[in-house]
C-alpha cells in the first residue's frame, strides 16, 4: 500500500486559557487521505474543523501526535526545507477579503508565492500569474485593482489562483463557500470540481453544511467538540449513519418533500454546543444525544470500526436503529 | 491626497507652512539678505528698518538672515532625530509584536524603562556622554523618543500578525523577514505615520531646549534655539530680540502637530478625535 | 483587601526589573563616551595622576559587569560617588537642588490641574461651539509653545518690567514659604502651560467619550442636566483616566523644568545636570537621572496605587 498524501496521527491542538485547563480544539484526531481524494469534514461552528485544517497545513503546530505529509513530519524540516515544502499543502480561507493583503494589487498577491519561491523572472511571474487568473475565471481587468475593489466571489477566485500558482498537491478548503452569495457558491464549487481533475488535486473540505460536502467527497469525517465521531464513505456516512449526532445533521438538511410525505422525524437537537473549555464528561455528546444512557457520563466512547472503512464513536452503535437522511 | 487637503483647512495650511520651510532652508543662502555670521558692531541691537526687516543682534548681524540659516538647523535636527528614533524603535518593535514571548518581553521592559526617564533629562545625560554638539544632542533624543515608536510598532504588530493574509503568506513559506516588511509593516505604517509627524515637533522643542541650554548647536552658527539664548542674555536691555526666533520655533511645531493630527484623523480611525 | 496587596505585588514584580534596567542604562551611559574615558572625564590639562585617579575611581581597567556591581553596590548604600568638579558629594549636590526643583514641578501641576480640568469640562460640555474652539486653540498653542520661551517672556513682563516677582533664583521652602512661592510662581506658570493644554485635551476627548455612551444616552433621556451629567457621573468616570494623565504629565514636568530652571537661575536638577553634562562632570550626570528615573517609578506606583482605590473593577 502506497503512503496516503496526509496522515493525521493522534492530533492534538490546544490553546492556552488564562487561569483554566488548556482549551483543546483538537483533540486527538486521527484519519489519512489518499492522493486524488476530497476528504470532508463537517461540524458545527466551535468543533475545532478549522483548527485542524490549519495543523494539516501547519499553520498551528500539533501540542500532541503528528500530522504527516508524505509520510514524513513536517515540523522535522528546518528553516527554509520546511518553508520549501509548505508550498505542496495549500489552505483557502472562509473569509476571501482577510485572506488578501489590502495593500497589495490583485496581481502583486497572485504574484507573491512566486516570487517566495524565487520561480522565474518577474515577467514569467507576472505572465503565470495572469494564465491562472484566467483560468478561474478572473478577468485581467482586475490585475491592478485592489482587495476591496472586488465582489467576495471574485476575491475567493484570487485565492484559488493565488493558491494554484506553486501547484499544490493538497488544498484544504476551509468553509470557501460560506460567506458567499449563495448564487456564486455553486459556481466556485464546480470550479474547484474542475480544478481537481486538471491539476491532479487532493482536497481537504472543511464545511459546516453536509448538502455541499457530502456530494463532492468520497470520504466524510464528521466531528464533534474536537473529536471524530464518525468516518466512512460518504454515500454509507450519508445514507446509513451509524452515529446519532450524524443522524441529528442529516435530518437537519433542507428536504424537497412536503412535510406529510417525509418518511423521518425531524431531529433537533437541544441546547448550544457545550463550551469545548469544559466538554462534558464520558461522550461529549451524550448533553444532546436522544439516546444517552447513564453508560454515557462515565465511559468515553472507543473510536472504532463498525463496517470496514466505516467509524464511529459510540456505545450503541450496533444496538441504535438511526435514520437516513430526508430523501 | 488633493481631496483631503481640500476638505482638510488646517492640513492644507500647515503642509503649505512646512513646504516654504523646506523651500526656505534648502535655498537659505540665496533667500537671506545677509551673512549669518556677518557682524557690523556699529549697528548692534538696532531696530527694523528697511536694510534689516527684524533688525540686529547684539553683534549687529541681522536677526533675518539668521532665522533663515536657522531653519536648516533645526530641520535637520529634527529629522535626524526623528530618524534616529525611527530606526531603533521599529524594528524592535516589529520583532517584539512578531516575536513574543521572551524576546517580547525583554523588549517591552526595556520600552516601559526608557518611558520612565524624564525625555530630556537623559537627552541631556547622553548629550553630555557623547560631546555637546547638535548632531550628538539628536543621537540622544532619537534614543529618546524610539520607545514610544517602538511600542506603537509592537501594538500594530500584534494585530496586523494574526490578519489571514500573514498566515497565507507563511503557507506559501514567506520567511519571517519578508512577512514582516512586506505585510505588517505596510498595514501598521499608518498610525506610526501620524506618531512621526507628532514626534517632529517634540524634536524641535528638544533641538531648541538643547541649543538654549548650550549642548546643541554650538556658536557662531545660527539656529533658533542658540538665537533665544543668545537673547536670553541680554533680556534686560532688548527683550524684543526673543520674539523672531520664539514664534519661529512654535509656528513650527504647531505646524507639525497640526499635520499629524489630521493625518491621525485620516490615517487612523481608531484615533479619531471627537 | 487581598486581591488588592497581591495586584501591589503583583506591580511591584514588574517595577523591579525597571529599576534594574534603568541602573544599567544610567550606568551604561559611560559606555558612550567615545575613546578613554578616564581621559575625557579628567579633562584636557588632567595631570596623568589625576587620570590614573579617576580610572581607578571608575574601575575603568576592569570589565563592565565588575564596573557596573560596585558602581550599583555604593549606589544602593546612597554613595553616587563625588562631583569631578568640586568634589562634593554627589548624593549632598542633589540632596540641595531637589527641593528647588520639586517645588516647581508640584506648584505647576497643581496649577494644570487648577486650570485645565474647569476648561477640559468647559470645552466638553460646549462641545463644537466657539467657546470649544478658542480653548482647542489655545491648547494647541500651549502644546507647541518653548516652554523656556513663555519663561523668557514671563521675565520680561512680570519680573522686569512690572517688577512683581523675582527674576532669578530661589528661596529655599524651609526657609520663607511666601519667598519660596514669589519664586516659584513664575517658572511654574511657564511649566503649566503644556499642562494645561495636555489635560484639557485629554480631559475633554475622555468627557465627550462618556457623554456618548449608552448610560449617559439614558441618564439624559431621563431628564437629567448636562452639568449634573457631568458633574456627578462624568468626571467620576474619567477620573482613572486622568489619573493616568497626571502620572504622564509629572513624569514630563519633571523633564521640561531642567530647561526653564536655566532662564531663571534656579539651582536645580535641571541646572546641576546641564553644568555636570557640559563639563563633563559624570558622576553627578548619572546621580541627577538615576533619581529622576526613581521618582518617576515612585510616583507611578503611587498612582497605580490610586488607581486600585479608586477604581471599583480592580477591587
Amino acid at each position: 500500500m502506497s503512503v496516503p498524501l496526509l496522515q493525521a496521527e493522534d492530533v492534538l491542538v490546544q490553546f492556552p486559557a488564562p487561569g483554566q485547563a488548556p482549551i483543546r480544539a483538537v483533540d486527538r484526531v486521527s484519519f489519512s487521505v489518499a492522493a486524488n481524494e476530497t476528504f470532508g469534514v463537517i461540524g458545527e461552528s466551535g468543533s475545532g474543523k478549522s483548527t485542524l485544517g490549519r495543523a494539516l497545513v501547519c499553520l498551528n503546530r500539533p501540542d500532541a501526535g503528528r500530522i504527516l505529509h508524505d509520510g514524513a513530519d513536517p515540523f522535522a524540516l528546518t528553516g527554509r526545507a520546511f518553508r520549501a515544502h509548505r508550498r505542496n499543502y495549500q489552505i483557502i480561507f472562509q473569509d476571501p477579503n482577510a485572506a488578501l493583503n489590502p495593500r497589495m494589487t490583485i496581481l502583486d498577491s497572485v504574484c507573491e508565492p512566486l516570487e517566495i519561491l524565487g520561480e522565474a523572472t518577474a515577467a514569467a511571474r507576472r505572465d503565470r500569474a495572469r494564465a491562472m487568473m484566467d483560468r478561474v475565471g478572473l478577468s485581467g481587468s482586475y490585475a491592478g485593482r485592489y482587495p476591496h475593489e472586488l465582489s467576495g466571489g471574485q476575491k475567493q477566485r484570487v485565492n484559488i489562483a493565488r493558491a494554484l500558482t506553486v501547484r499544490p498537491k493538497l488544498m484544504v478548503c476551509d468553509e470557501v463557500v460560506a460567506a458567499l452569495d449563495v448564487s456564486i457558491q455553486a459556481e466556485v464549487l464546480n470550479l474547484l470540481a474542475e480544478l481537481q481533475g486538471e491539476f491532479g488535486l487532493t482536497f481537504v473540505f472543511i464545511t459546516h453544511d453536509l448538502g455541499v460536502v457530502s456530494h463532492v467527497s468520497d470520504r466524510i469525517a464528521v466531528m464533534y467538540l474536537g473529536k471524530i465521531v464518525e468516518l466512512g464513505p460518504a454515500a454509507r456516512v450519508r445514507h446509513a449513519p451509524l452515529h446519532p449526532y450524524t443522524e441529528a445533521l442529516l435530518s437537519a438538511e433542507p428536504s424537497a418533500l412536503p412535510a406529510a410525505m417525509r418518511t423521518r422525524e425531524r431531529i433537533v437537537l437541544h441546547g448550544e454546543i457545550p463550551s469545548p473549555a469544559d466538554p462534558p464528561s464520558g461522550c461529549r455528546f451524550r448533553t444532546r444525544c436522544r439516546f444517552a444512557e447513564p453508560r454515557c457520563a462515565v465511559d468515553a466512547p472507543a473510536f472504532r470500526e463498525v463496517q470496514p472503512g466505516h467509524f464511529a464513536a459510540c456505545h450503541f452503535v450496533d444496538q441504535l436503529t438511526l435514520q437516513g437522511p430526508a430523501s | 491626497m488633493r481631496g483631503w487637503l481640500r476638505r482638510d483647512l488646517r492640513a492644507a495650511v500647515c503642509l503649505a507652512y512646512l513646504a516654504g520651510l523646506v523651500l526656505l532652508a534648502v535655498l537659505a543662502p540665496w533667500i537671506a539678505p545677509y551673512s549669518p555670521t556677518a557682524q557690523k558692531g556699529a549697528e548692534a541691537l538696532a531696530d527694523p528698518s528697511a536694510a534689516h526687516w527684524l533688525g540686529t543682534d547684539d553683534l549687529g548681524r541681522d536677526v533675518l538672515s539668521r532665522l533663515i540659516f536657522g531653519a536648516p538647523a533645526s530641520l535637520y535636527a529634527s529629522f535626524l532625530a526623528v530618524s534616529i528614533a525611527t530606526g531603533i524603535g521599529v524594528p524592535f518593535g516589529l520583532l517584539a509584536g512578531l516575536l513574543g514571548g521572551w524576546v517580547d518581553r525583554i523588549i517591552s521592559r526595556l520600552i516601559d524603562t526608557l518611558l520612565s526617564f524624564p525625555g530630556i533629562v537623559l537627552a541631556i545625560g547622553v548629550t553630555g556622554a557623547l560631546g555637546v554638539g547638535l548632531t550628538h544632542g539628536m543621537i540622544a533624543c532619537g534614543l529618546v523618543f524610539s520607545p514610544t515608536l517602538a511600542r506603537l510598532a509592537r501594538a500594530q504588530t500584534l494585530v496586523v500578525k494574526n490578519e489571514l493574509y500573514v498566515d497565507a503568506a507563511r503557507c506559501f513559506g514567506a520567511s519571517t523577514g519578508r512577512i514582516l516588511l512586506k505585510h505588517i509593516l505596510p498595514n501598521a505604517v499608518q498610525p506610526l505615520i501620524v506618531q512621526l509627524t507628532l514626534l517632529l515637533a517634540a524634536a524641535l522643542l528638544a533641538e531648541a531646549s538643547l541649543s538654549f541650554l548650550g549642548l546643541g548647536v554650538q556658536v557662531p552658527q545660527p539656529s533658533w534655539g542658540a538665537m533665544l539664548a543668545r537673547a536670553y542674555t541680554y533680556i534686560d536691555i532688548a527683550p524684543e530680540q526673543m520674539y523672531a526666533p520664539g514664534f519661529a520655533i512654535l509656528l513650527t511645531a504647531m505646524a507639525f502637530n497640526g499635520l499629524g493630527e489630521s493625518l491621525r484623523d485620516v490615517l487612523d480611525p481608531t484615533m479619531k478625535r471627537r | 483587601m487581598n486581591r488588592r496587596w497581591r495586584m501591589l505585588g503583583e506591580r511591584l514584580s514588574q517595577v523591579i526589573p525597571v529599576i534594574v534596567l534603568a541602573t544599567i542604562i544610567v550606568f551604561g551611559l559611560l559606555q558612550l563616551v567615545p575613546g578613554d574615558p578616564a581621559m575625557t572625564l579628567a579633562g584636557e590639562q588632567a595631570t596623568d595622576e589625576r587620570i590614573a585617579e579617576i580610572r581607578h575611581l571608575y574601575g575603568f581597567d576592569k570589565p563592565f559587569l565588575v564596573q557596573y556591581g560596585t558602581w550599583l553596590g555604593h549606589a544602593a548604600q546612597g554613595d553616587l560617588s563625588r562631583s569631578l568638579l568640586s568634589g562634593e558629594r554627589v548624593v549632598t549636590l542633589i540632596g540641595q537642588s531637589f527641593p528647588h526643583t520639586l517645588t516647581i514641578v508640584v506648584l505647576a501641576l497643581l496649577i494644570s490641574l487648577l486650570v485645565g480640568v474647569p476648561l477640559g469640562i468647559l470645552a466638553a460640555m460646549r462641545a463644537h461651539t466657539r467657546a470649544d474652539t478658542a480653548i482647542s486653540a489655545l491648547s494647541s498653542v500651549g502644546v507647541a509653545i518653548p516652554n523656556f520661551w513663555l519663561a523668557m517672556i514671563l521675565v520680561t513682563y512680570f519680573a522686569l518690567g512690572l517688577g512683581w516677582l523675582p527674576a532669578t533664583g530661589a528661596t529655599p521652602l524651609g526657609e520663607s514659604v511666601v519667598g519660596s512661592l514669589r519664586h516659584a510662581i513664575l517658572p511654574a506658570l511657564a511649566l503649566a502651560a503644556g499642562g494645561i493644554a495636555e489635560l484639557t485635551r485629554q480631559l475633554r476627548s475622555a468627557l465627550l467619550e462618556v457623554l456618548s455612551s449608552q448610560y449617559m444616552r439614558t441618564l439624559r433621556a431621563k431628564g437629567l442636566s448636562e452639568t449634573a451629567m457631568i458633574c456627578k457621573h462624568g468626571l467620576k468616570n474619567v477620573g482613572v483616566n486622568l489619573l493616568t494623565v497626571i502620572g504622564l504629565l509629572f513624569n514630563r514636568l519633571l523633564g521640561a523644568t531642567v530647561v526653564v530652571e536655566a532662564v531663571f537661575a534656579i539651582p536645580g536638577m535641571g541646572s546641576l545636570i546641564v553644568r555636570a553634562a557640559i563639563n563633563k562632570d559624570f558622576p553627578v550626570v548619572q546621580g541627577v537621572v538615576l533619581s529622576m528615573v526613581l521618582v518617576v517609578v515612585a510616583t507611578n506606583l503611587l498612582i497605580d496605587m490610586l488607581y486600585s482605590v479608586l477604581d471599583p473593577r480592580v477591587k
